[in-house]
């Protein structure tokens, strides 16, 4: 099989993360993110129809008249709908509600137009953050007890960098960030520590198999055995996520297009960051197998 | 032998399948639009009863499936779901105030699933919308109780500082204080003023007494009702966490509404009467006989009306002070809510009650409740709202030692209402009184086609992925894609069993799960075939493939489910659904990647000797 020499490109590998890290925390800064209804609330309208009146139809006509991220349901009865809107509140908005819906044909009437405020509190926020945070911090003592602290450090610096990455290109476009794609963000996570675990334990293996002590050597051969499972796992996660993007609509758009990327670059630096950060803290075989106690280890052996 | 399971491993792979089918079955059945019915105080509900409201219902020409009632509830299972708001406004009249009516959707789980515990995922308001509930947030009393705290304060400064006075009065934005003349006035107005600062004073001539007026300024006005909705917003989230209500909405609507809106909960009538419930509790020292009447006030107690105690006005803590509470029995076997206060509610009680050794100390709950009664005004039938309120004793001890943070009360008439006391401590209370001003059932917020796009999406991604795998591991990609189907089975059985609500991100969340739980299988077979090109016999090779591979999906999946148990225990609403999805995916796809693939793999070509893999 061909080997490919990954640890040798890392330079580059780095000055690409480094750039996107940039750019990324630059839009966050400067930008923020585009926070959806979920987090920003907006307007409610609430029509009552004379007759009724396929949803569809409505979200047509809404949307046709320039709203965007409009939820459209019946309320009780066939004839009553509530609208949401992700549109600060003012007076006129239900009256120019009315005035799209009536495009339509239909006869309908203005029962109230009010604020709705966010549906996720501070306290979720918060507690989100706190909760990634503290996850982090449980993923890097776990590797450091089943591993090495050095691992840690990589594995720790790799999510980061996927979380980072993923949140910039959601600010970069102004994609609306609500709490699907929050989800997705944590999926990121879960997807590119499982990458980055299935990588490490690869490397552990193989330099306990091997004594030598080029380390380079020996982490581009545990990446080039594992490649073909690399390809493959991303593969059949691409394709799920794709079905998804194109096929989905609408609420699982961002939802797909978060896990695209993050599935991409979590791949990208379960190779180039958690690795090849190993390499750049001086990483070394004897902080895996202490040199003396390795002799007794051999003699064991069979 | 290699790659032979023992029979023990058969059959309990085949019982956890057989779990799983039956657990995830009732996923099958449609559900019904209901009206539930439910006692609230200790009322029953009689057969004669249920079927005057059965008889009223088909009267008007309303089509009921099938009623089920026990002592104190009753769900009617209607046909159509047009009917649903009439026969509910139609039940509601016929019953007084003791009985909760509301809105529902019932499964139709097959009794014998029923009787093994089986029940169908919940849908979440993007996919099958659920109850809205409307709160309107009482604002006036928002006002009158930060006016009443601060009269409890003032009323004890003045004592402190020895200056009589006749009374104090809420009324409207104001506190009026009364007292004996303009000199006890004018030194009252100075000492108030220096510590309460942001009211506006005026002197108002009372007649025999002098009188003090303090008004709260807009500004205070507007900055109390914004920490009235915003508090009452956090509570109302606690409680329907605390409800295990997963993926339900709570959002500001307007100057002074809540909207509450809960995906198919399976006991509305319980739920609103727990978002509703704008219950506390007060602890107040017992009267003295020499105590003056203006510091006093008579309150009877809650199970026994004609009995009634005198007890001071002033509050030493409320069930504000709260900071956990759980229920547990008392020695005679009668329920109990065991109470912990927070730092400076102990305070505040170990102060009051070290001096007071042998007096009484009361213990009220106190209700905000709204009647609402339906009137003929104008020809036409209009509701009507009377706010009361409803106090009463539900102990009177005497005070033993001096109390720290943590103790019990008792008193309380069943087990349900220590229950539900106990969760309205936990959760916080309400920083005003709220009542519902509308109640609907409200369609999913996710078009049709919408939906179907996503079940669609999900359905072709699932397809490619047992294509991939075939084209990729040929037989073993059989393995892996039944292995596949038995993880969604289970997946969704052990939701079901959860009673997790599933919402679109959710499905997208179980699908993206799977696309990674072939993961196992990939690991596996790509080791069988390294193992292979290292020129090992076959069946060697599959043995060291599983046994090499297995250290590599541990590691792998135990760190994710490491983050997941922390999102869970940490996370909120949302962020906790979602780690349900994932930590049991990962729980399922470790079974089925690892023990099922393998038992099948065992079972077909296990210790046969064969010249080439199809791998």
């Amino acid at each position: 099989m061909r080997q490919f020499d990954f640890m040798g490109k890392r330079r580059l590998a780095f000055f690409v993360s480094g750039a996107l890290i940039l750019i990324s925390v630059a839009a966050l800064l400067f930008q923020q993110l585009n926070l959806g209804l979920d987090f920003t609330g907006g307007t409610l309208v609430e029509v009552r129809y004379a007759a009724p009146v396929a949803l569809d139809t409505i979200r047509q006509l809404l949307e046709s008249a320039g709203y965007q991220n409009v939820s459209v349901q019946t309320f009780g009865a066939t004839t009553d709908v509530l609208v949401r809107l992700q549109q600060a509140f003012d007076p006129a908005v239900g009256e120019q509600v009315i005035q799209a819906l009536r495009q339509g044909g239909e006869s309908v009437d203005l029962i109230r137009a009010e604020f709705v405020g966010s549906q996720v509190g501070d306290q979720l926020r918060d507690q989100s953050g706190l909760g990634m945070l503290v996850a982090m911090a449980g993923v890097a003592l776990y590797v450091a007890i089943r591993f090495q602290y050095k691992f840690a450090i990589g594995a720790l610096v790799a999510l980061v960098h996927d979380v980072i990455i993923v949140l910039g290109v959601f600010s970069i476009f102004q994609l609306d960030f609500d709490l699907t794609a929050l989800a997705a963000v944590l999926a990121v996570i879960g997807y590119s520590l499982n990458d980055t675990i299935i990588i490490f334990d690869r490397i552990r293996e193989n330099i306990r198999k091997s004594r030598s002590e080029d380390m380079p050597m020996i982490f581009n051969e545990a990446i080039n055995q594992t490649l073909a499972r690399t390809l493959a796992t991303s593969g059949t996660t691409l394709l799920v996520l794709l079905a998804l993007l194109l096929l989905g609509g609408d609420t699982i758009h961002n939802f797909a297009l978060a896990l695209i990327i993050g599935v991409g670059i979590g791949t990208f630096s379960s190779i180039y960051v958690a690795s090849a950060l190993l390499l750049v803290i001086g990483f070394r075989r004897e902080d895996m197998i202490p040199a003396p106690k390795e002799n007794a280890e051999e003699d064991e052996l069979p | 032998m290699l790659n032979r399971y023992p029979l023990w491993k058969y059959l309990l792979i085949l019982c956890v399948l057989v779990a799983g089918l039956i657990y995830a079955l009732p996923n099958l059945y449609p559900e019904d639009p209901a009206i539930q019915v439910s006692s609230s105080g200790g009322a029953t509900l009689e057969e004669s009863q249920v079927e005057r409201l059965r008889d009223a219902l088909s009267e008007a020409d309303i089509a009921v499936k099938r009623v089920e009632s026990d002592d104190n509830s009753a769900l009617f299972r209607l046909k159509s779901d047009d009917d649903q708001l009439e026969a509910r406004d139609i039940v509601a009249e016929m019953l007084d105030d003791d009985y909760t009516v509301a809105l529902n959707l019932a499964e139709s789980t097959p009794a014998w699933l029923e009787s093994l515990g089986a029940a169908p995922m919940n849908l979440g308001l993007d996919l099958r919308g659920g109850v809205h509930f409307a709160l309107q947030v009482d604002m006036q009393a928002a006002l009158t109780q930060r006016l009443e705290v601060n009269a409890s304060a003032i009323r004890q400064l003045l004592r402190s500082e020895n200056i009589r006075y006749r009374d104090t009065q809420v009324e409207g934005n104001s506190l009026t204080l009364a007292f004996a003349n303009a000199e006890d006035r004018s030194e009252a107005r100075e000492l108030i003023g220096n510590q309460f600062p942001d009211f506006q004073y005026e002197n108002r001539d009372g007649g025999q007494t002098a009188v003090l007026a303090m008004s709260l300024t807009q500004q205070q006005i507007d900055e109390i009702q914004d920490y009235a909705i915003s508090q009452n917003i956090t509570t109302l989230r606690n409680r329907v966490n605390e409800l295990g209500v997963a993926e339900a909405l709570v959002q500001r609507q307007g100057p002074d509404r809540i909207v509450v809106e809960l995906p198919g909960v399976q006991d509305t009538a319980a739920a609103k009467r727990v978002v509703g419930a704008t219950a506390n509790l007060e602890f107040r020292l017992a009267a003295r006989p020499d105590t003056p009447d203006s510091e006093t006030e008579t309150i009877a107690f809650r199970n026994d009306e004609s009995r009634t105690a005198e007890v001071m006005r002033d509050v030493i803590i409320t069930g504000d002070s709260v900071s956990s509470a759980s229920t547990s029995f008392d020695e005679n076997g009668r329920p109990q809510v065991n109470i912990n206060l927070d730092g400076t509610g102990g305070t505040l009680m170990n102060n009051a009650t070290r001096s007071n050794i042998g007096r009484g100390m009361a213990v009220i709950y106190i209700d905000n409740k709204t009647r609402t009664r339906m009137v003929m005004e104008d020809g036409k039938r209009v509701e009507k709202r009377i706010p009361y309120v409803e106090r009463g004793i539900i102990s009177l001890a005497t005070i033993q030692s001096a109390l720290s943070n943590r103790f019990r009360i008792t008193g309380l008439d069943s087990p349900t209402e220590a229950d539900e006391l106990a969760l309205l401590l936990r959760s916080g209370s309400l920083a005003a009184p709220i009542y519902f001003v509308a109640e609907r059932t409200i369609g999913p917020s996710l078009g049709q086609a919408n939906i179907e796009q996503g079940v669609l999406s999900v359905q072709i991604g699932m397809l490619l992925v047992v294509l991939f795998m075939l084209v990729r591991y040929r037989a073993f990609g059989v393995v892996a894609n039944l292995a596949l189907m038995t993880n969604l089975i289970l997946l969704v059985a052990a939701m079901s069993m959860l009673g997790a609500t599933l919402t679109m991100p959710g499905i997208a969340g179980i699908v993206l799960t799977l696309g990674m739980a072939v993961d196992a299988n990939v690991l596996i077979f790509e080791r069988i075939r390294e193992e292979i090109r290292a020129k090992l016999p076959i069946q060697q090779a599959i043995h060291a493939g599983y046994e090499r591979a297995f250290t590599s999906i541990l590691d792998g999946n135990l760190t994710t489910l490491l983050v997941a148990v922390i999102l869970f225990s940490i996370g909120t609403g949302p962020v906790k659904g979602f780690a349900v999805t994932l930590s049991l995916g990962i729980l399922t796809s470790l079974f089925t990647g690892i023990m099922v693939s393998r038992a099948m793999v065992n079972l077909s070509i296990g210790g046969k000797p064969l010249k080439k893999l199809w791998i």
